[in-house]
């Protein structure tokens, strides 16, 4: 690994952050609201909406208000929810682990079933199974994942009873209910994702098959298993990784919406209650970390080329 | 079909072979009426134009066609057993193990994902169930074999810290690792740079000289073919058009084909002249017609010549246990100077359908 390679990566992730943190700040206080009135309500008269803006720091001019809270943020200070009064950092905290493992079993269940399939139809292609890939795939694009979520809460939660619904087990309490509790909405999140990555990985693997290396492969006599899921697969990867990381992000924002539908206590209901009360700290706690996460997933991706094609390593 | 009984079966016997192209509009015959024999041993050269099949020819021995293409009648005999005629499974068995392949482009034909080490190892642990660390071992002595240098650190390596030079002797190495009784090298030298040529010939014929294997090696050069091979095979548009050995087909060649071919090397002796080639370019698959392939580019064509398809007329050499009927088998016979051209039959070669 090219080590100056990963610290100029390093750096344009930071800027990125950076720019993500400034938009936010600037976009969602231009946007109509005032948290001052969202706690207080409509009744609310000027004196009471002015005292409580002082007490909250939002009748300072926006410069004043962006560099106190990067000054902040710089030290892992993320200021105090306005509405929940808790600092952001715990209001997070308590919600990031539903969110991230919903997250992450929807990515480990999208490989695990998208990668078989994507080499099957590949090499059946134009047969049967290829063709009934191809057609699931299409409607699996098509549906989102809210509307599927809610088709198998109605199928396995409430007809078959096979699954609890809307009754979140963290994983410390117990790992196998938790799981149960997370499986319906990770399959809901990972329909349309297993999709993408199949149609992508069947393109891939074919443009991969008519090179010469794949003859090669044959012409030694190795189990046609070996050749594809070896010496196809590895060269066939390098597009998917991209996909599956840059849908990581997509992952992340489908659980916001899922976690609604499963009724799962993440941060996708912290966020939306957040935007609802105009609580800037929350909301701009939460953008930061999302944001963070996604292009730190970019980061990784880029650094896995370099295993997945060994002539990268050299630039 | 009567074959004599007193010789020893030949490594390789391809009778008859005929190979299907399936296209939209229709089937096309890629290779007709193939008849060839590689002896233990021996190295058998077929050449010919780009277009006439030849590595069609050597794809469809260890049944590595592309999908379009099948094998439509005819037979692959290998050491008196019948190979299959599609089936990947009973292919694996011989590939790597029986009949290894080296093909044209050394820089395409290795995995630019796995390491040497990783290509080198997996056929052995395979086919001869080598543990990890045998299965280095027998590739670093087969790297030193093949004149590569540092073959420890070689392992470690990917396909592109290599020249072309030394991954066509990785091929190699990895051809040779299961020790197998016949090589099939398709154009081992075309992408490489003449130096470099002329030390992959070299250890190609070490290699023949020290484990005994057969050759057959396909090429369009015929100063690569003339200085390895035994016997020598001339194919146009999908046929055997001669066969004989290199000095019958190099001192005597009958087929207009062959002659045009021969006149067409460049030697130091031909500075002054002009050097001749000749006109026009293989038919393609639709412009096959019923008589002698041949017809549109040779100066002696004649009327027969356009209306029907030559026979395989045999012109010296012993050359047992031929086919009987139409000539099907003449090209095969080992030892036998063989070629289809209406000419030859004209002069009273051996007419082979007295046999």
């Amino acid at each position: 690994m090219n080590l100056a390679y990963a610290a100029r990566r390093f750096v344009t992730l930071l800027l990125t952050v950076f720019f993500v943190i400034l938009v936010t700040f600037f976009a969602f206080r231009i946007i109509p609201g005032n948290p001052a009135l969202a706690i207080l309500g409509t009744e609310a008269t000027p004196e009471q909406i002015q005292e409580l803006e002082a007490k909250l720091g939002t009748d300072l001019p926006l410069g004043e208000q962006f560099l106190h809270w990067i000054g902040g943020a710089a030290a892992f200070d993320f200021g105090d929810s306005l509405r929940y009064s808790e600092p952001v950092l715990d209001l997070i905290g308590a919600r990031l682990p539903v969110t991230f493992s919903l997250a992450l079993l929807a990515l480990a269940i999208t490989v695990l079933v998208a990668v078989p399939l994507g080499i099957a139809a590949a090499r059946r292609r134009g047969k049967a199974l290829d063709l009934i890939i191809s057609a699931v795939t299409q409607i699996g694009l098509a549906i989102p994942s809210f509307w599927s979520g809610i088709v198998l809460v109605l199928v396995f939660g409430v007809m078959l009873k096979w699954f609890s619904v809307s009754h979140y087990v963290p994983w410390s309490e117990n790992a196998w209910l938790s799981l149960r509790s997370l499986l319906l909405p990770a399959v809901a999140l990972s329909i349309p994702q297993i999709a993408i990555v199949v149609r992508y990985l069947r393109t891939t693997m074919l443009e991969q098959l008519h090179l010469e290396y794949v003859r090669t492969a044959r012409s030694k006599g190795l189990r046609p298993s070996t050749v594809y899921y070896k010496h196809v697969l590895k060269n066939a990867l390098i597009p998917v990784v991209t996909v599956v990381g840059m849908n990581f992000g997509e992952i992340l924002a489908g659980s916001l919406v899922i976690e609604q539908v499963f009724t799962l206590p993440g941060l996708g209901r912290l966020l939306i209650t957040a935007i609802g009360n105009r609580d800037y700290p929350l909301v701009q706690g939460l953008v930061l970390l999302v944001a963070s996460i996604v292009i730190f997933v970019n980061f990784v991706v880029d650094l896995s080329y370099a295993w997945l094609n060994p002539k990268i390593r050299l630039r | 079909m009567l074959s004599a009984p007193t010789e020893a079966p030949p490594l390789l016997d391809i009778r008859d072979l005929r190979v299907e192209l399936t296209t939209a509009r229709g089937r096309w015959p890629v290779l007709e009426g193939i008849d060839l024999r590689v002896e233990p041993g021996e190295t058998v050269g077929i050449v010919g134009e780009s277009g006439c099949g030849k590595s069609v020819l050597s794809l469809s021995l260890l049944g590595l066609l592309p999908p379009a293409m099948r094998i439509s009648e005819g037979e692959i005999r290998y050491e008196a057993g019948r190979l299959p005629r599609e089936g990947e499974e009973a292919f694996r068995r011989i590939r790597g193990r029986e009949i290894a392949m080296i093909f044209q482009d050394p820089m395409s034909s290795l995995n630019p994902a796995l390491t040497i080490g990783e290509q080198a190892t997996e056929m052995t642990r395979l086919h001869l169930k080598l543990t990890k660390r045998e299965a280095r071992e027998h590739a670093v002595s087969l790297f030193r074999k093949v004149g590569l240098p540092r073959p420890e650190a070689l392992l470690k390596e990917y396909p592109h810290q290599l020249s072309g030079g030394m991954l066509q002797r990785v091929m190699i190495a990895i051809a040779l690792s299961c020790a197998p009784k016949l090589l099939i090298a398709d154009e081992p030298t075309t992408a490489l740079d003449v130096t470099i040529q002329a030390q992959i010939l070299e250890l190609l014929k070490t290699i023949r000289e020290e484990d005994g294997t057969a050759i057959l090696l396909v090429s369009h050069d015929l100063g690569v073919i003339a200085d390895m091979c035994d016997r020598i095979a001339v194919m146009y548009a999908g046929q055997v058009v001669e066969v004989g050995t290199a000095e019958e087909l190099f001192d005597s060649p009958r087929h207009p084909y062959t002659q045009g071919l021969l006149q067409a090397v460049p030697t130091p002796a031909k500075k002054r002249e002009k050097l001749l080639s000749i006109p026009g370019t293989v038919p393609a698959l639709h412009e096959r017609g019923a008589g002698c392939r041949f017809h549109s580019r040779c100066a002696y064509a004649t009327e027969r010549c356009l209306l029907s398809a030559p026979p395989v007329v045999r012109v010296s050499g012993a050359g047992g246990g031929a086919g009987a009927g139409t000539g099907a088998g003449a090209l095969a016979a080992t030892g036998a100077h063989a070629v289809r051209c209406w000419l030859a039959a004209e002069e009273g070669g051996l007419p082979h359908a007295a046999g």
